[in-house]
């Protein structure tokens, strides 16, 4: 690790300058795949399957990107990064995008130097316990050891809420997911704390999920959602819009099954038509064919479908969709217009 | 007949700097200064516009904010409200501290197998040799993980200490073994226990006078004086005695078991105990080898002499082979710990947050400043290892050969 952030920093530092300048677009299309930086393994959200094939919900994003860009999802060349390792991959040049259960905050966005485009899961911060501690609450935890990852903002809050609280811990920092399942599970830590959707697919990957709880505070907002670097607006538009794409067809109605009838020839609505690219030049406006969100959209469905292939309620993993509903059905998931 | 000539024309021409051997090598090693010098400006201006591209400047500030974030291992007052230097200098301390240690035990580690290696006793000469290859061939930070991960593993976490008939027991009743590390009675000093502290240091001196004492007494007249049990006296009756007398003031505080954890009493997390563990095993390895290599190099007629002295085996290591060895084993010692030292730098592994995990760590992570972070990460351990070498040296200086 200290490797990477020592290359990090020196590829930062310019040695090999101009590599992360504007253009991902053309760098993408010269190279003929998409670097997408994910997590180093979240079943649900970016995880390799058996066949080492890389799979999940974030995954998706990724693939969706590729398939608006180079027309094909399986372009991708998918970099595992940590907490700690994102961002350098990212500012250097490593990875064009983030999709990596990443929260916007402010100084991400404006100190760090990064663009979130939008965000894919509206999330917060949970703990987990095992049940036989008996614990209900997050305030009980005074004296606890503590599981976090470092170098994500789920360090940052804990302090806050334990110091908010006037309570003590003993954090354990650890680097990965999979180190702090096992560290949690050797009853190393007594509580792990991350994103409730991470604790949910954490816990989804035990063997009897059933002998831990979620407890029910949940101390801050995580919004999660890709990112790229600052300065390539260009680029920046191309990834937030094909997450709105997906956004969008699930609230027209477009899914996997019915994407490619739609554009075959214009439907009698408007916006579909303009997504689809059978009416208007939007895919010109971004630099891409008229076919890009049809492409995106085709991989593995739109927003809803993803969702319930990888995380919803019928995965091990039964996430509800919450707040991540669309905004007609009670939701905050809202797109802006296509036109 | 007598010819006269000229001494040589003291004219310079431009062709001697490659020509004449006597300036060609300046022309080389300057020319070789100044492209580096080229190379280390192209590299830093090439830094420097880079990050102005990136809308980033190089500064310090970021040292001065609140960090945010809590350390476990807290040698100094530390909260998330405290500064980023602040918890840099909290990571320096824990690196040092794990450092120490581990300098420490693999010294002792490496002088004993080193040593041993040497034994006439075939087993112990061959376990010494197994245990030499296992771990210096093995990276240390896969070691780190084996001890770690076994302990995590093997040793019971806290609530099996619950209840009447717990699963796990504590020693003594004082002493606890967990994955989470060891718990100890930790001494509390009360006021007065200074007056006791200082007594036992008065009589450290005192025994090492009265042996000093014994000895001249035996080389001047030839009596005897019995050594071990009176310095035992002089070492520890006063300060017992003075301990009563000031009211005992010194109490131990035992850890008991709260809701989730011991508290109470000292904690040795089990991150330290495998990251110590592991420097100074692994290290311990190196160093045997070197103290091998020391003592071969004094010649075998030194311990002939010794015997035909009279002196016993354990007498001719101490007094006439290791003395001499230590001249060759010493500069070689330190050389490893500076390799422990930066070896170090892998706690993170096990979530040991020394210097690499605060500032090159999360600060680093958190703040964004990555050039500032290494920089200041790269000087510290310059620093620190000048400065082992510096004190390393001293000594190996005091032990050197005397040449008069
Ligand atoms: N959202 C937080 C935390 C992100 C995070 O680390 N999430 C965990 C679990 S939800 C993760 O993705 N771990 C996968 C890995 O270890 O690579 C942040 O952006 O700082």
């Amino acid at each position: 690790m200290k490797k990477t952030v020592f290359l990090g920093a020196l590829t930062v530092a310019g040695l090999v300058g101009g590599a992360a300048a504007a253009a991902t677009l053309d760098d993408v299309k010269a190279r003929g795949t998409l670097n997408c930086g994910v997590t180093t393994g979240l079943v649900g959200f970016a995880a390799p399957d058996a066949n080492g094939v890389w799979e999940g919900f974030d995954v998706a994003v990724c693939r969706a990107v590729a398939a608006a860009v180079l027309g094909d999802p399986t372009s991708v060349e998918f970099v595992p990064t940590t907490g700690k390792t994102r961002f350098t991959a990212l500012a250097s040049g490593e990875v064009d995008m983030l999709a990596r259960n990443t929260t916007w905050t402010f100084s991400r966005d404006t100190d760090l130097k990064f663009e979130f485009v939008g965000v894919n899961y509206y999330d917060g911060q949970g703990f987990m316990v095992p049940k036989a501690l008996g614990v209900t609450s997050a305030k009980e935890l005074d004296g606890a050891t503590v599981c976090i990852q470092t170098g994500t903002t789920t360090e940052l809050n804990l302090a806050d809420f334990f110091r908010k609280n006037n309570i003590s811990y003993e954090p354990v920092p650890i680097e990965t997911n999979a180190e702090g399942q096992q560290q949690y599970l050797a009853g190393a830590c007594d509580a792990y704390t991350t994103d409730a959707s991470g604790l949910a697919a954490t816990r989804a990957a035990f063997e009897n999920p059933g002998d831990h709880v979620i407890l029910p505070e949940i101390v801050s907002k995580e919004p999660l959602g890709p990112l790229v670097r600052h300065g390539d607006n260009e680029w920046g538009d191309i990834v937030r819009w094909t997450l709105n794409a997906l956004i969008s067809a699930e609230e027209l109605g477009v899914t996997s099954a019915n994407v490619d009838e739609m554009a075959s020839a214009p439907t009698n609505s408007p916006e579909i038509n303009r997504l689809l690219g059978t009416e208007g030049n939007l895919g010109e406006m971004i630099g891409l064919d008229a076919d890009w969100a049809k492409r995106a959209i085709a991989v593995g469905g739109n927003y809803g479908e993803l969702f319930e292939k990888n995380i919803g309620e019928n995965t091990p993993i039964g996430l509800a969709r919450g707040l991540n509903a669309q905004w007609t059905d009670g939701g905050i998931l809202y797109s802006p217009p296509f036109r | 007949m007598t010819t006269m000539t000229d001494p040589p024309q003291a004219s310079f021409r431009l062709s001697q700097l490659i020509y004449d051997t006597r300036y060609r090598s300046y022309t080389f090693q300057f020319i070789a200064l100044m492209l580096l010098v080229a190379l280390m400006a192209y590299l830093g201006a090439n830094l420097v516009t880079n990050l102005a591209e990136q809308g980033q400047n190089i500064a310090f500030g970021f040292l001065a904010e609140p960090s945010g974030y809590d350390i476990n291992q807290r040698p100094i007052e530390y909260d998330s409200q405290s500064s980023h230097l602040r918890a840099s200098v909290v990571g320096v301390l824990n690196t040092l501290i794990v450092a120490f240690l581990g300098c420490l035990t693999a010294t002792i580690f490496g002088v004993i197998a080193g040593v041993l290696r040497l034994s006439p006793n075939w087993l112990v000469r061959k376990l010494m040799a197994g245990y030499v290859e296992a771990f210096r061939n093995v990276p240390v930070l896969i070691w780190i993980l084996i001890i770690f991960t076994i302990m995590t593993a093997v040793l019971p976490s806290p609530s099996a200490f619950r209840g009447d008939n717990s699963e796990s027991s504590m020693l003594f009743g004082s002493f606890a073994f967990t994955n989470r590390g060891i718990y100890a009675p930790l001494p509390i000093w009360e006021p007065g226990s200074q007056v006791v502290v200082l007594t036992f240091l008065a009589s450290i001196a005192g025994a090492i006078y009265y042996r000093r004492y014994a000895t001249k007494l035996l080389y001047d007249t030839g009596k005897l004086l019995p050594m071990g049990w009176p310095s035992l006296v002089i070492l520890f009756v006063p300060t017992i005695l003075i301990f009563f007398v000031m009211g005992r003031p010194i109490s131990l505080d035992y850890p008991a078991l709260e809701t989730f954890n011991f508290q109470g009493g000292m904690q040795i997390r089990g991150s330290l105990i495998a990251l110590w563990f592991a420097l100074a095993i692994y290290t311990g390895a190196f160093i045997a080898e070197n103290v091998r290599a020391g003592i071969l190099a004094v010649n075998r007629g030194q311990t002939e002499a010794a015997a035909s002295l009279g002196l016993r085996p354990g007498r001719i290591m101490n007094l006439v082979i290791l003395p001499q060895a230590l001249r060759v084993i010493i500069p070689p010692v330190i050389s490893q710990y500076l390799n422990l030292t930066k070896n170090s730098s892998l706690a993170i592994a096990v979530g040991y947050m020394d210097v690499t995990g605060t500032l090159g760590g999360i600060t680093l992570n958190q703040t964004g400043r990555a050039i500032e972070c290494v920089l200041l990460l790269m000087l510290f351990y310059l620093t620190i290892s000048l400065a082992i070498s510096a004190v390393m040296n001293l000594y190996n200086n005091s032990i050197a050969l005397k040449e008069r």
